[in-house]
């Protein structure tokens, strides 16, 4: 008898139609393109992170994934913990970043928030989900909230049409991997190794595999990141999954030179790398 | 005897019962954890509940429990300080077990467990060291490697229990993240675990963190209330009028309460003023669990702030949340001034020196005597202090580092919590 097989609520039922982040990603996907989605994290740097993410648009990225700093980051290794900690320190603050976002530019790519779920239960399921609605944000990762807690979020963000987007791990057996592309939004987030977010020598073979457990279950956009940390390897990845998430490669490249164009630049390296596929 | 049934009901009748597979209490806990831990989190449910309900492996521990770590361990009336503060003072003297704290019985229990499901490496957090030092004690025991993951202050406050670790053969790897306390030793062990789940064991030493731990590390500790409801049945033929335990993550006041909270007997936690996370907290969700947290108006987990180490955490056990929230227990906090002033009382009037987590009970029983006039009051001593000796050396004798450690401004708040 397995007593703690099954402890997630019901599935919710599946909007009638795509929302915006997923219409997207599908529609340049079936175009042939292979997408990208660079991370950042709000508030760092202090000053220019608008201009940043404006910058990876133009650099070819098809989605923006913005990370709201959260002081205790389980999932993120030592760079992404290091720009959070800098952005903290410099004042950052959910409502600070949202209000930020909403008096940029339009952004042409869609926006998803990254954070951890204290944020968003703090501020409540309803205020956070239109908070993101109102910043111009249209999708949601909450790396520390598994199915079995998604509810209620899930039903707050389904209701305010954002998308939730769910990560699966190399370590979940098949049988929780259609349960997990049922519920996700957006598209799938396939972890690509068995750790936290950080730069790897060598791309993990669980990166692929991932990707390959993933497309066997879902036509939904799969997405690797996690290990993802150069051109090469972004290509090893999508020779399987639809595309790629790249973060602590991006935020390194800002902390070792004190510019955000060492981070643009290496996102237009990774989108040609990506088109030579 | 070694006896971990619940006292006096039967455990699904308890109110301190088996939280089910949601490991709720109410609306607190959960399992908050990235998804590449869901599926160990549920293997470890199974396993412990499979081991729980198999007489051999609740006789193997039991038998270490008694010849390993030195169960039933005593209660000691006060005979001084009772007089003193006008009641009847008993105390559970956990401080005698091997290692000096009531942490050994959640280690061996766990790995055990660990050594069943055939995992050979043990991760583990500690704050003050006693759960670090317990861990890699029971470790070098059964030959399992040992990683303990210590907040970069506490290794510079706790010199000595980093190296009792190391002599334990085990590896102490520095928290230089966040305020590098017992908090970022926790986010420490977990990205570790995230990373090396597959062969690792992560020893938690509270009853904090995802499900099954909070429910699994109270029923590790049940064996302390369910010995302390027999001495006081044995030795005062009632339960005493009230029960007090000091409360940082709040495993050694959940193993005494589980033997009394089916009973009349009053339960009191108290935790620090810079860290009453039930006190002063507000619901949230960090390392797993939903319970009480110390956090800003954004959901930031803030710095708990303690002369004790190993109560120097922000949350608390969600149990502790749940029973708060339900009115069963109450909780108190009390400053550092006061906690010094008892660490002293109690060595001086009965020749124990306790550990500066279990004075800060015995600091809300010296300030609430008046209340307490003529009651009997059972308080968990939970762990010897030879540790904090040092440092309150330091304190009284004005060393500037020792005196860092101290908040002599905290505002006393005898209100109780907010909820």
């Amino acid at each position: 008898m397995t007593i703690s097989a099954d402890t997630a609520p019901p599935a919710q039922p599946r909007p009638t139609h795509f929302g915006r982040l997923e219409t997207h990603l599908r529609e340049r996907r079936d175009e042939g393109r292979k997408l990208l989605v660079p991370y950042i994290t709000a508030g760092y740097p202090a000053d220019d992170w608008t201009v940043l993410v404006e910058g990876l648009a133009t650099a070819g990225a098809d989605a923006i994934e913005i990370g709201i700093p959260f002081s205790d980051p389980v999932m993120d290794g030592p760079t992404i913990q290091e720009s959070s900690t800098l952005a903290l320190d410099d004042g950052i603050t959910p409502e600070g970043a949202f209000a930020r976002l909403s008096d940029a530019p339009e952004i042409p790519v869609p926006l998803v928030a990254m954070t951890y779920y204290n944020i968003c239960y703090r501020m409540g399921h309803r205020r956070f989900a239109n908070a993101l609605n109102n910043a111009g944000i249209c999708a949601a990762i909450l790396p520390d909230l598994p199915l079995e807690e998604l509810e209620p979020w899930s039903r707050a963000a389904d209701a305010a049409d954002v998308e939730t987007v769910l990560l699966a791990a190399p370590t979940a057996p098949d049988e929780r991997l259609p349960r997990i592309v049922e519920q996700s939004r957006g598209f799938v987030y396939g972890v690509g190794l068995v750790g936290i977010t950080g730069e790897r020598q060598e791309l993990a073979a669980s990166a692929t595999e991932m990707a390959r457990r993933l497309k066997e279950v879902t036509d939904m956009p799969v997405l690797v990141g996690v290990g993802v940390s150069n051109p090469e390897q972004a290509a090893e990845v999508v020779q399987v999954a639809d595309g790629v998430i790249v973060g602590s490669a991006v935020i390194r490249r800002i902390l070792d030179s004190g510019s955000i164009e060492a981070a643009i630049d290496f996102v237009a390296g990774l989108r040609s790398a990506l088109d030579e596929h | 005897m070694v006896d971990t049934t619940p006292a006096p009901g039967l455990d699904d009748q308890s109110m301190m019962g088996d939280p089910g597979p949601t490991g709720r209490f109410g609306k607190f806990g959960g399992l908050y954890v990235p998804e590449t831990l869901v599926p160990a989190c549920k293997e470890l449910e199974d396993a412990f509940r499979d081991a729980w309900a198999d007489p051999s492996f609740r006789a193997e521990l039991d038998e270490l429990l008694r010849n390993y770590a030195g169960r039933p361990s005593a209660i000691t009336e006060c005979r001084n300080l009772s007089k003193e503060l006008g009641l009847r003072l008993l105390l559970k003297r956990e401080d005698l077990n091997h290692t000096g704290s009531h942490k050994i019985n959640n280690v061996l229990g766990q790995t055990l467990l660990a050594k069943r499901m055939g995992k050979t490496r043990i991760v583990a957090e500690t704050g003050a060291g006693q759960h670090g030092v317990a861990t890699a004690t029971a470790a070098a025991f059964f030959g399992q490697e040992c990683v303990v993951y210590m907040g970069e202050v506490d290794v510079r406050r706790q010199a000595l229990n980093v190296y009792r670790m190391r002599l334990l053969g085990a590896e102490v790897r520095s928290a230089v993240s966040g305020s590098r306390t017992l908090k970022d030793a926790v986010n420490e062990a977990l990205r570790e675990w995230v990373a090396t789940v597959e062969d690792t064991y992560y020893c938690l030493g509270s009853v904090m963190g995802p499900h099954p731990y909070p429910y699994m590390v109270r029923e590790f500790h049940r064996v302390l209330g369910r010995e302390a409801f027999d001495q006081c049945q044995a030795y005062l033929g009632d339960v005493p009028d009230a029960v007090v335990a000091s409360v940082g993550g709040g495993s050694n006041a959940i193993g005494i309460f589980s033997g009394f909270v089916d009973t009349r007997s009053q339960l009191i936690g108290v935790e620090p003023a810079g860290g009453a996370a039930v006190g002063r907290g507000v619901a949230g969700v960090v390392h797993g669990s939903m319970s009480y947290l110390m956090q800003d108006e954004a959901g930031q987990v803030q710095e708990a702030q303690s002369v004790s180490a190993g109560l120097d955490y922000p949350g608390v056990g969600p149990e502790h949340a749940h029973l708060a929230d339900i009115g069963r227990a109450r909780y108190e906090a009390v400053n550092d001034t006061e906690v010094l002033d008892a660490f002293e009382l109690l060595a001086r009037t009965e020749g124990i020196i306790p550990a500066l987590e279990c004075a800060h009970a015995l600091a809300w029983i010296v300030r609430a005597k008046d209340e307490l006039a003529g009651q009997t009051v059972l308080m968990n001593l939970s762990g010897r202090g030879d540790k904090d000796v040092a440092q309150v050396q330091g304190i009284r004798d004005g060393d500037p580092e020792a005196l860092q450690t101290v908040d002599f401004g905290d505002e006393v708040n005898g209100s109780g919590g907010n909820h």
